[in-house]
């Protein structure tokens, strides 16, 4: 046990750019990628705004170099996108060199798939190839594949906190010695199906989203993939490689309160974030930086930062949500914040909580605003998702 | 380092067990390419408004795991990890149908909801106010097995001292029209229908929900030790020799010292050759099979792994499991193998305490 966990590559593919470089120059410039959809029909499309990737189905398949006869769907192309980008930026050379394994996560797998095709899969048999593309492994499979990866292989489904608990499995593989080299992330693409979902929740804004405003309205959907390449000591000692971060500790915890509702206090996210510190050795005053989940729901982000509150105290250190930039992308959430707090570590710059205007009432929590320089060592990462699944990841320079 | 023990068990399958001790009663399948699972009775665990609203997988999961849980006198886990391929598939559909029928109107929340794949593990805990970790892996047929390789760690590194783990699968009435739109399913004309020497494609396809309340220590309970568990993505059927050699190479084991071997054979022809291979490499060795009981489905492993450490337990082998005639004198370690189409190869190596 005990072995460190260092971050060598980062892949990542959101509405606010299809590089690590252009998500931070983004970050950094305050602009968002929310906007009104487009590659997607639904009736609600100019009642909300979403944190769209705007390129289409086809487009997506051409830069990844894919035959006509491929059964990718949008979840298995943007996985395989950023996992891709990742891999090379760790410097991989031979996928199956060390013990190489690939934790993906995603909510909705092929769902973009199955509901176009839904009822026409009777008729047309040109488009039935999708059908064994539907459940969720399917596009760790196909991420697999890409990346030439023989050996473990898996996804975890845990809504909207699901890429924290693949870093958190990644991680856990590689202090156990089970693997070498790991490949961690996810992967989640709009559908009709939770834009649905989460309007009949009646949680989607109309407008850009507000995280920890006392006037929030609600999140936007986002879509989005991202991957992290972990490696074990031993391996990085070996090939002398750069090393972009360490995952210093994690935790997840069970709210237990209800299957989508935060609990007043956020006893689940409190445990989270308590067993993360723990894990890290650290204390609460050692966090420079929260990245919050913040998706700008009532309900979050009062759960959220009450839970802060009660881990933080009077050392609550600054914090900001990212949503404001990339929407709310599910299981690829933690991910993609996965990598902007590891920009943040790199840059030591802390990203705006953009559309924040007025704090909210019931607590005293006011998340930083704008751009701001600061000597960064270790940053808190919080995922939370339906079923009470509540994860925090910590990143550390050292 | 402490071991990972089997100390509870529970099991909703297309056989009717809930009355027998273990495989009693058990009949083999030859003319159905379809098994629902037999439901138990629900209404002693669940209050009856609940039990409409729930899905089946919900229902199926929350039943075997209270049995595990109740066997293992497990209360409060220090996990609890489930593993489902296809997750929510009922309540997924119903959502879709409902947006898809009548244009994104008239819609309520109720399943989608529900259709997320951590459901299972959800309802689990929040039944038990169990806030403890709680993960769902959804990759095909290792689903189950990423969920015993997660809780092995937890008890073997993290020094919880109990997991409940459990596969969950459920059957929904458009994914299974699909299913045998894409030739997934065996025909008509393929009856009878059998798992070993069968000469047509495709699986018969089922569902289920298997438990097992794991614990760092041995009790009265205890049926078996899980001493190890290997996934891999994808091989030839040339590569399942050293896959298994490789694997007990890691375990110091010679293939002599492996006293039954279990094989997750699900009749598809096309893939079949990887199953014999693992047969032909165990050819000295008791093999013993369940899918012409269970049916095929993601976590149907789970069926494999209930009815092989009932037989470690009781030292006794169920005719109607074995694949040859050989028999041991004791069964010490036994191995499980399992794949489907090709990929999401796992083994679990089990021992007799």
């Amino acid at each position: 046990m005990g072995k460190k966990v260092a971050i060598t590559g980062m892949g990542i593919i959101s509405s606010i750019g299809k590089t690590v470089e252009e998500n931070f120059a983004a970050l950094t410039e305050g602009k968002t990628g929310i906007s009104t959809l487009e590659n997607l029909e639904t009736i609600h499309k100019d009642a909300i705004k979403v944190g769209e990737i705007k390129l289409t189905h086809a487009e997506l398949e051409q830069l990844l170099g894919l035959s006509s006869d491929n059964n990718y769907t949008r979840t298995a192309l943007l996985g395989a996108y950023a996992a891709k980008q990742a891999v090379e930026a760790a410097g991989i050379q031979s996928i199956n060199e060390f013990r190489t394994g690939l934790i993906s996560s995603t909510s909705v797998g092929g769902m973009d798939m199955t509901e176009r095709y839904f009822y026409e899969y009777f008729q047309n048999e040109k488009v039935r190839k999708y059908i064994t593309a539907h459940d969720a492994g399917d596009s760790s499979h196909k991420i697999a594949e890409y990346l030439g990866l023989e050996g473990f292989v898996s996804t975890i489904s845990t809504a909207c906190s699901s890429a924290a608990n693949a870093i958190m499995m990644g991680a856990r593989m590689i202090e156990a010695g089970k693997l070498d080299r790991v490949i961690v992330g996810g992967t989640d693409a709009l559908a009709k199906f939770t834009i649905n979902g989460f309007k009949t929740l009646m949680i989607l804004s109309d407008t850009y989203n507000t995280p920890f405003d006392n006037h929030r309205k609600g999140l936007n959907l986002g879509e989005a993939a991202a991957f992290l390449v972990l490696e074990s000591d031993e391996v990085v000692a070996r090939q002398n490689k750069k090393i972009l971060a360490y995952v210093s500790g994690f935790g997840n915890a069970n709210d237990a309160f209800h299957q989508t509702a935060s609990s007043e206090n956020g006893d689940g996210a409190f445990l989270a974030m308590k067993k993360a510190l723990q894990r890290a050795h650290l204390h609460p005053s050692d966090i420079d930086y929260v990245n919050a989940h913040g998706t700008a729901t009532p309900n979050n982000d009062l759960s959220e930062g009450r839970a802060l509150l009660r881990v933080f105290g009077d050392t609550m250190p600054e914090f900001s949500s990212t949503k404001a930039f990339t929407g709310h992308t599910l299981a690829a959430a933690a991910a993609i914040e996965a990598v902007y707090s590891v920009l943040a570590l790199q840059h030591n710059v802390i990203f705006p909580n953009l559309n924040f205007t007025t704090p909210m009432e019931e607590i005293h929590l006011i998340p930083q605003t704008t751009l701001k320089n600061k000597s960064i060592h270790h940053v808190l990462s919080n995922s939370f998702g339906f079923g009470g699944n509540c994860s925090t990841v910590i990143f550390s320079k050292n | 380092m402490k071991g990972c023990y089997i100390n509870g068990m529970g099991m909703v399958s297309a056989q009717n067990l809930f009355e027998t001790d273990f495989l009693e009663t058990a009949v083999p399948y030859t003319t159905e390419n379809v098994l629902f699972a037999q439901q138990p009775s629900y209404k002693e665990l669940i209050p009856p408004a609940m039990i409409r609203r729930m899905a089946k997988g919900v229902k199926m999961g929350i039943y075997a795991s209270t049995k595990a849980l109740n066997e293992a006198g497990m209360e409060n886990p220090g996990a609890i990890i489930t593993g489902t391929g296809m997750g929510c598939v009922e309540d997924s559909e119903k959502f879709l149908k409902t947006i898809l029928d009548n244009n994104e109107a008239f819609l309520t929340p109720t399943s989608f909801i529900q259709s997320t794949h951590n459901t299972v593990g959800a309802q689990i805990a929040l039944g038990l106010q169990c806030k403890s970790y709680n993960f769902t892996y959804v990759n095909g047929a290792v689903s189950l097995e990423t969920a015993l390789m997660d809780a092995k760690m937890q008890i073997e590194c993290d020094g919880v001292a109990s997991v409940l783990v459990g596969g969950i699968d459920e059957i929904a009435a458009h994914t299974l029209s699909l299913y045998k739109l894409a030739n997934i399913i065996k025909t008509e004309e393929d009856k009878p229908y059998s798992v070993i020497n069968s000469d047509s494609k495709g699986i018969v396809f089922s569902e289920g929900a298997s438990f097992f309340a794991l614990e760092d220590s041995q009790k009265a309970t205890t049926y078996a030790q899980i001493v190890d568990v290997a996934l891999r993505n994808a091989m030839t059927s040339n590569q399942v020799t050293s896959f298994i050699t490789n694997f007990l190479a890691a375990n110091k084991l010679e293939l002599s010292q492996i006293d039954a071997v279990v094989l997750g054979n699900n009749g598809d022809v096309d893939y079949d050759d990887y199953y014999e291979a693992a047969a032909a490499l165990f050819s000295e060795t008791p093999q013993w099979y369940y899918k012409h009981l269970s049916g095929e489905y993601n976590t149907a492993s789970g069926f494999g792994l209930w009815m092989a450490a009932h037989c470690i337990k009781k030292q006794q082998v169920p005719s109607v499991v074995k694949k040859n005639s050989l028999e041991r004198e004791l069964y010490q370690k036994v191995l499980i193998y399992n794949q489907c189409r090709g990929k999401d190869h796992s083994l679990i190596l089990l021992q007799k305490c």
